[in-house]
């Protein structure tokens, strides 16, 4: 079975790679970006480039329709009720940041902010601090063994103090779809606000943001195949109201005298600062370009390579894998082997790959350990990129054993 | 500027290296030459931060001479100290302070494991050393 990619020439990206004799392994970090999306880049800087909302000119013109057309697209890309529900951040980092200061007046000294012990950085630090801050508590679910959010405990934690839950839908480390549509009913029921962290699951398939039924959703475009610099903030309409302003400057402002301002609404008032215009023109690209895929091609591609990863982890003496991935990736750890020693070899043989912790240094605590290997796959994948990194991993073995 | 012996000796088995297996294996025969580390010595105030590896360093100035010791729970990173410690163990201060390690590791043909990348340890070892010397 050759599992040819037949995605893997938009990706000019790859032909560039493989020449280079370098195999990229590290789609969950940052994705290619594919032909469409060049040529937008291009297009926009090269027909010439102006400010949005500004400017009655020609371009300023241009660069706000092209603008807003993407914040149309991410709508119906997520179904959104309404493109106003769409905020441009830097990523997903920036918007949960934007979230846990723009909601900071919401919670009172104990209230309980709940998240889970697999996140990311990116949805733990804000909300720590945030607790900090506001002197709240904050809530760690636990995960059982096969690196799902444990919805016994979650029913015994999330309780009348939860006031927010912020989870990941896909983990970056454990690659599991977590049980969204409980985690998100009890808190419901208990009037908590709810965010989803969607920087890895909206990689793969398309959600709907109304039938999951969350306050706020977020990802990043440069996992989606888009440019980096842009990440999309969904927010349902009437949680948007209840955002504060955060960052001031720019047309965000709706009036401003020295002394005072008031401020435009969602989405622009939380937009201050130009945005990262070129890259959300580029968005707008990546999300037509997979708009356009076969879904259930690249789902059953992605998911025979996954198949064909766990297959050849499984087959090698000493590999525990971290908890029971079923799509996207796979981090694992080799016996008697450390994993700096393995990095350093598979990079020597060109296998582009993460080692480390994965800016998730809390969750590789509760696992015991120190970091881990973490292969993950993009819809340009071949089977030929995984026998390349088997390889790579039984000649590093050799020489590390 | 002469090169002390070991590191002549690390520079003619380097440079003879026929690839990246052969400079891994050297690597790795070069690391288990260090000098162990006491658990006194093993200490946070010794670790090198920055490296996804431990990585400990000692170093203390004899007659105005710096000597370093070094550890590391990674097989390739202990090799790559012991490259480093070949370089700079006996030089005087003055020398270790204008010393273009770079360079060195460029000579030796582990430029790469330089990189900017925070992941990488190296150059912390060679900062803390820095700091240590001066």
């Amino acid at each position: 079975m050759s599992l040819k990619s037949p995605w893997r020439s938009d990706f000019p990206a790859l032909s560039a790679l493989t020449a280079e004799g370098q195999t990229y392994l590290d789609s969950a970090a940052t994705a290619q970006k594919p032909q469409a999306v060049l040529d937008a880049l291009l297009g926009y800087y090269a027909s010439g480039a102006a400010n949005v909302h500004r400017a009655q000119h020609l371009p300023g013109e241009r660069a706000t329709r092209a603008f807003e057309g993407t914040r149309t697209q991410a709508a119906h890309w997520l179904n959104a009720a309404s493109p106003a529900e769409i905020l441009f951040t830097r990523g997903t980092t920036e918007a949960i940041n934007l979230l846990a200061y723009g909601l900071e007046q919401l919670f009172q000294p104990g209230d309980e902010l709940v998240i889970s012990a697999l996140e990311h950085h990116a949805n733990l630090l804000p909300w720590q601090q945030l607790a900090l801050r506001r002197q709240l508590k904050l809530v760690v679910l636990p995960l059982d063994d096969r690196g799902l959010i444990d919805l016994v405990r979650a029913r015994e934690l999330i309780g009348p103090r939860t006031r927010l839950l912020a989870v990941s839908q896909l983990s970056n480390v454990l690659g599991r779809w977590q049980p969204l549509t409980e985690l998100l009913a009890l808190a419901r029921a208990q009037g908590a606000l709810t965010v989803v962290d969607g920087a890895q699951g909206a990689v793969h398939g398309r959600h709907d943001v109304r039938a999951m039924g969350c306050d706020f959703y977020t990802f990043s475009s440069h996992k989606l195949y888009g440019p980096d610099g842009v990440g999309v903030l969904y927010g349902r309409g009437e949680a948007l109201a209840r955002l504060r302003h955060w960052q001031f400057g720019g047309e965000m402002v709706h009036t401003a005298s020295y002394q005072a301002a008031d401020f435009h609404g969602a989405p622009l008032g939380f937009e201050a600062g130009t945005p990262a215009i070129a890259s959300v023109i580029g968005l707008g690209a990546a999300l037509d370009y997979l708009g356009n895929l076969d879904q259930a091609a690249v789902a059953g591609h992605e998911a025979a390579l996954h198949l064909k990863l766990l297959a050849g982890l499984a087959a090698r003496d000493g590999v525990r894998l971290l908890g029971e991935p079923e799509l996207a990736l796979a981090s694992f750890q080799v016996e008697s082997v450390h994993n700096a020693d393995l990095a350093h070899l598979l990079t020597e043989q060109g296998i582009a790959v993460r080692a480390g912790h994965h800016c998730a240094m809390p969750l590789m605590q509760t696992l015991g350990l120190s970091g881990a290997i973490r292969v993950s796959l993009g819809l340009y994948n071949d089977g030929t990129d995984l026998e390349r990194f088997f390889g790579a991993l039984d000649k590093a073995l050799e020489l590390l054993r | 500027m002469s090169l002390p012996e070991k590191a002549r000796e690390a520079l003619e088995t380097f440079t003879a290296a026929g690839g990246w297996e052969q400079r891994a294996r050297l690597l790795m025969q070069w690391g288990e030459r260090l000098e162990a580390l006491t658990d006194a010595e093993r200490s946070d105030a010794n670790r090198v931060h920055g490296c996804e590896s431990q990585v400990w360093l000692v170093g203390e100035m004899r007659d105005g001479h710096w000597h370093f010791r070094a550890a590391s729970d990674a097989r390739l990173i202990r090799g790559l100290l012991a490259v480093l410690l070949a370089r700079v163990d006996g030089l005087p201060a003055a020398e270790l302070a204008t010393l273009d390690l770079a360079d060195w590791f460029n000579q030796l043909g582990l430029a790469r494991q330089l990189s900017p990348s925070r992941s990488n340890g190296l150059n912390a070892v060679l900062k803390k050393m820095a700091e240590l010397a001066t």
